[in-house]
Order: C-alpha cells, then sequence, then structure tokens
C-alpha cells in the first residue's frame, strides 16, 4: 500500500468524524494563528524603532564626564580646538561630520503675548540633518549665519503653542526677545515629542548673547561616514580626545562617547527578547492544542478498534495501519496549521489597517516569513508527535482481540 | 491444501494451562466443502484463529498452500491472510459508513491491486448485489451485508474462503441463501471451511468435522 492510499483512508475517517475533527483542528488554528499575530505584532515594533531612529544609527554623541573622575583630577571641558581635532579629515577618516553645541535656557519674550522660559540649543546649520528633524514652516539658518552669529532662532512646538498659539504661520517672521536681544523667527521645528520645548539659534549668537562660556562647548555629535564604519569613528574620536586630553588609560577618560547604534541595538535586542516571550507564550496555546490531537487520536484509535481489527485480518500490515492514524492526525494539524497561518495573516493585516486609524502612530504589525514556515513545520511536528503514540498503539494490535472488541 | 500435524495450542493464564486443541491432525483438499463442528469450548474458534493465520499454535506445523505459517513474522502472516485466505464472519465485519463496494476492495487496497473497481463490481455481481455497489452497510439487510462479507472474501482469490458461524446473525431464508451462495463457489471450484455449531448449516457440507475439547472426533464425508 502506497501512502496516497494510506492518506485516501485517514482523509475518509475525518470526514466521517466532521465536527469532532473541526474542534480539533481549532485548538491548533487558534495556537498558529496566535503565534503568528504576536510575532507580527513584535516585528511591527522593532520595524517601527528601525524606522523612527535607523537614521540616527551613524551618530555618536561626545559629551563631558560629569562629576568626579578617577585620578582625582577636574574633567576637562569640551572646546572649539577639540571640534576642530574632530574635524580633521587625516586624523578620522571614519568621521564624516562634526556639530557642536551648546545647551542653557532662557525667557522668550513677544511684546503684548507674554512670555515662555525656553532651553536654548546653539549648534549649527547641519542640525536638521544630525538630529533627524523636520520643519513645519520657514527655513533653517544657513552656514553663513552660523558663522555671522546671525540674530535668528528656529522655534520648537511648544514655544510657539504658548507664545503663538500654536499657529506655526503666525511665528514665522516674528521678533522674539530671547533674553536680552532680539531674534527673528525664521523656522518652526516639527514636534518629535522629545525636544520641543527649544529654540535653535547659530552657535556663535547663543555664546555672544545669551549664554557666554568662550570656546566651550556642551556636546559634539558626530556622525560616521557611514553606518558600516561607526566602531572605527568611535576610536578614532576616542584617540584623537585622548590625545588632546592627555589620557593614558582609557578607565580615567573626562569625556564619554556613545555610538547611538549601540543603544539602537541593544533597545532592538531588547524588543526582540520581547516578541521571542510573547511568541513563546502564545507558544503555550499551541501545546495546549497538540493535547488535545493527542487525545483524539486515542479516542478514535479505541472507537476503532474493531475497524482495525478486520483490516489486520483482512491483510493490513503494521506499517499500513501506524501510517493511517499518523497521517490522520498530520492532516489535522497540517491543515490546522494552514488555517491558522490564513487567519494569523488575516488578523495582522487588519489590525494594521484599523489599529493606525485608532491610535496614532501605532506600529502595524508585519507578519514575517519565518514565523509562518516554524509555524507550519512546527504543527506537522505536533501532528507527528501527537498521532505517534494512538498510531503505534493502533499497529500493534493483535487482530482477534481488536475483532472481539465491542 | 491445507495440512495440521499434530496441532496444539495451549493458553496461560496465570498457573493454568487451557489445552484449547490437542494434537490435531487434519488435511483439507482443494475444492472441499468442511464443516467444522462442535460445541462451545470444544476448540472451534481456536481453530479458526489458527487457520486463518491470526493466531499461531504452541505446537506443531500449519502448512497452507505448502507453506509453513509456524515461524513466520507479523507482518509474512498479513500478507498470508491478504492473499490466501478469505474471512466471513459472524457478526459480518464490514467497515461502517464506508460503500459495498469500498468494503470489498479493501483488501486488494492492502495487496497493491491495480483495476480494483472492476475486479470489486465483478466480486459483487457474483454475489447477486451489483445495483447495491454504493449502499453502506447500515442500508443492507444482515443478508445482503454478509454477501458482501462473502464478495470482500473472494475478491482476493484465495486459496480458502474461511466462515466463522457465518449464519449465526442470520434469519432462515438468509441463512439458506448465503449456504446456497457458499455451495454455489465450492462448485466452482473454492475451498471453503466453515465452523459452525448448526447441524443445519453442517448439511450443506460435503465432509463434517467434529471437535470436541479439543480432539477431533468424527469425520465424515457425506
Amino acid at each position: 500500500m502506497n501512502l496516497a492510499e494510506a492518506a485516501r483512508i485517514a482523509a475518509r475517517g475525518l470526514r466521517t468524524n466532521k465536527l469532532r475533527s473541526v474542534l480539533t483542528m481549532l485548538g491548533i488554528i487558534i495556537g498558529v494563528a496566535a503565534v503568528i499575530v504576536l510575532v507580527a505584532f513584535g516585528n511591527g515594533l522593532q520595524r517601527f524603532v528601525a524606522d523612527a531612529f535607523g537614521p540616527l544609527a551613524n551618530q555618536i554623541q561626545i559629551t563631558k564626564t560629569q562629576g568626579a573622575i578617577s585620578g582625582n583630577r577636574a574633567a576637562r571641558d569640551l572646546t572649539d580646538a577639540d571640534v576642530d581635532a574632530l574635524s580633521d579629515r587625516s586624523r578620522a577618516p571614519a568621521i564624516g561630520s562634526v556639530t557642536p553645541s551648546v545647551n542653557g535656557s532662557a525667557l522668550l519674550q513677544v511684546v503684548g503675548d507674554g512670555q515662555y522660559r525656553s532651553s536654548i540649543l546653539g549648534t549649527q546649520a547641519d542640525y536638521l540633518d544630525v538630529a533627524n528633524r523636520e520643519l513645519v514652516v520657514g527655513s533653517f539658518f544657513d552656514d553663513q549665519q552660523a558663522r555671522n552669529k546671525a540674530k535668528v532662532v528656529v522655534l520648537g512646538p511648544n514655544p510657539v503653542a504658548t507664545l503663538f498659539g500654536g499657529q506655526a504661520g503666525e511665528a514665522l517672521g516674528k521678533d522674539v526677545r530671547v533674553g536680552r536681544t532680539t531674534f527673528r523667527v525664521i523656522g518652526v521645528l516639527k514636534g518629535n515629542g522629545q525636544q520641543d520645548d527649544v529654540a535653535v539659534m547659530p552657535l556663535g549668537a547663543a555664546r555672544s548673547y545669551l549664554l557666554g562660556g568662550g570656546d566651550v562647548v556642551d556636546s559634539i555629535t558626530v556622525r560616521a561616514a557611514s553606518t558600516d564604519v561607526v566602531p572605527q569613528a568611535v576610536q578614532q574620536a576616542s584617540a584623537i580626545l585622548d590625545q588632546r586630553h592627555q589620557i593614558r588609560d582609557p578607565g580615567e577618560r573626562d569625556f564619554t562617547v556613545t555610538a547611538l547604534q549601540s543603544l539602537l541595538d541593544q533597545s532592538s535586542q531588547v524588543l526582540s527578547f520581547v516578541t521571542i516571550f510573547v511568541a513563546a507564550v502564545a507558544g503555550i496555546s499551541l501545546i495546549v492544542g497538540s493535547i488535545g490531537v493527542a487525545n483524539i487520536m486515542l479516542v478514535t484509535v479505541t472507537e476503532r478498534t474493531r475497524e482495525i481489527g478486520i483490516r489486520k485480518a483482512i491483510g493490513a500490515r503494521r506499517r499500513a495501519i501506524l501510517q493511517q492514524f499518523l497521517i490522520e492526525s498530520m492532516i489535522l494539524t497540517g491543515v490546522g496549521g494552514v488555517l491558522g497561518i490564513l487567519l494569523g495573516i488575516g488578523l495582522s493585516v487588519t489590525a494594521g489597517i484599523v489599529l493606525p486609524q485608532l491610535v496614532t502612530d501605532f506600529p502595524a504589525p508585519s507578519v514575517s516569513v519565518g514565523s509562518v514556515v516554524l509555524a507550519f513545520t512546527v504543527s506537522l511536528l505536533i501532528g507527528l508527535v501527537a498521532g505517534g503514540y494512538p498510531a503505534n498503539r493502533a499497529a500493534r494490535m493483535r487482530p482477534i482481540d481488536a475483532l472481539r472488541h465491542q | 491444501m491445507i495440512e495440521l500435524e499434530h496441532v496444539s495450542k495451549v493458553y496461560r493464564t496465570g498457573d493454568i494451562a487451557l489445552r484449547a486443541l490437542d494434537d490435531v491432525s487434519l488435511r483439507i483438499d482443494d475444492g472441499d466443502l468442511v464443516a467444522i463442528m462442535g460445541p462451545s469450548g470444544s476448540g472451534k474458534s481456536t481453530m479458526m484463529n489458527i487457520l486463518g493465520c491470526l493466531d499461531v499454535p504452541s505446537s506443531g506445523v500449519y502448512r497452507l498452500d505448502g507453506t509453513d505459517v509456524g515461524g513466520l513474522s507479523d507482518n509474512r502472516l498479513a500478507d498470508i491472510r491478504n492473499r490466501k485466505i478469505g474471512f466471513v464472519f459472524q457478526s459480518f465485519n464490514l467497515l461502517p459508513r464506508t460503500s459495498a463496494i469500498r468494503n470489498v476492495e479493501l483488501p486488494m487496497v492492502y495487496a497493491g491491486t491495480k483495476d480494483r473497481r472492476t475486479r470489486a463490481r465483478r466480486a459483487l455481481a457474483r454475489v447477486g448485489l451489483a445495483e447495491r455497489a454504493n449502499h453502506q452497510p447500515n442500508e443492507l439487510s444482515g443478508g445482503q451485508q454478509q454477501r458482501v462479507a462473502v464478495a470482500r472474501a473472494l475478491v482476493t482469490d484465495p486459496t480458502m474462503i474461511l466462515a466463522d458461524e457465518p449464519t449465526g446473525n442470520l434469519d432462515t431464508a438468509s441463512t439458506v441463501d448465503v449456504m446456497n451462495l457458499f455451495v454455489e463457489l465450492n462448485e466452482a471450484g473454492r475451498t471453503i471451511v466453515l465452523i459452525t455449531h448448526e447441524p443445519e448449516v453442517a448439511e450443506f457440507a460435503s465432509r463434517v468435522v467434529t471437535l470436541r475439547d479439543g480432539h477431533i472426533v468424527g469425520d465424515e464425508r457425506r
């Protein structure tokens, strides 16, 4: 007897007990669908994070170490000279751009329209690129304005909300007093939820009119020439600053070099752990489903003892009986697996359409091919394992005993 | 040709040994219609199990068509049942919810025979049920079900048709019906062994072997 024949017999066996077969399959369907949907949600979240922060992946933040450092020395400030050294392409070929910035806070005032205390960021013309931000209206200051310490400012959404009633167009071109100096608003930033309480201006202007501080910079954002050379860029930046700050032991550094990539890697690793964990929880329902399959197969074999006896008396070999029941349970779990995959994909796609309409920026779930292949393989394996014992029991029955069974 | 030589079958439960067949020798020629008779407990069922290769003797030799069945594996026994023996049981033993024609095809499925449909149809026609081919067992009378079972038994062209109380569940009319079928088949050259305790059934046989307490106590040709 060949496999096709055994499959036909098994399919006929399942059809005679349709309701039972469908209910048993339901356990597998729900388990598989749950795994696929939850993995899809996890993937969606990972993709969301990668899309949001991916452009920052080649960034390296350099700041002065806060508080005491080992070796009992005071930490040196980062200065313009450090920035120049880092910008030297011959010493740091892996570094693409260097953007220093200074921070502080100041009172913003519009005549007759109230006031707002905002943080101040003095930086360079490439800030938008470096910070991965966009403008709602207007333009950013250019290199020439930066060099000339032009008294221009780009406002974040929070000061605009207070000073101009949230009307970005209203703010454009207006004069704002920042501290004791009047600046012209040339643009408004789009909110990013993290740094919205800000007024951005040329670094030189911030130093000259507001914060003082000579040649000190608060932080330096270095961008690696590409995401592939981030580690080299970190190394070169550290080496240059070590030399300038006369540091021989890396443990005594008075500055901190942080590659955002490593933070991104960590966060995506955490997310993938969460995804695996959630999928494992869904996998429990798959285990419950497979116990259901094993249970039903045992019932089926007991119920059909007489049938097994007849088949054996008529000349079915052990193997033929084994195949019949194994295939029966694998059809249950295989078809259940396929239906579960379809249901899982359907739910994920539906969630991807509906949820972002209900919750802004909700990350759309993304079904992974891997989870589909895995789910199908696992369901077939479940069929093999859950059907194995009952099928083996059926195959080992002695025909005389099986025939006598009522 | 069917030969039993000094066959014994002993069942053991705990310390008690039950000698169901005790040193039985029997030879059945091809084309014979033999009834094996005896009261319950005489060893009839054991005889049937051994003749049908459902069980093996404790001692002695059973030769079917010259093959010693004694030392064969499970699989070989299954093959012998498939090719050389056609079973007819008291309780019909058709697969439920399965059409008559599929029931008749079943032994050929395990044998891997080709043109099963045609052969099954021919066998059903032989027992007079050609037009009931697509009926399920519960749509057929007892006599009809037993005729389907006979068709299933003869479809593989076996050495022997082995019928265990084939009329035990049938009314008188169906009994005569089924017995006449056996006689017809026998006249066409089939070897048939009937296990029965009913003298009226044994009437149809050309040879009657009587068992009692595991021994052959009578063997007459009519």
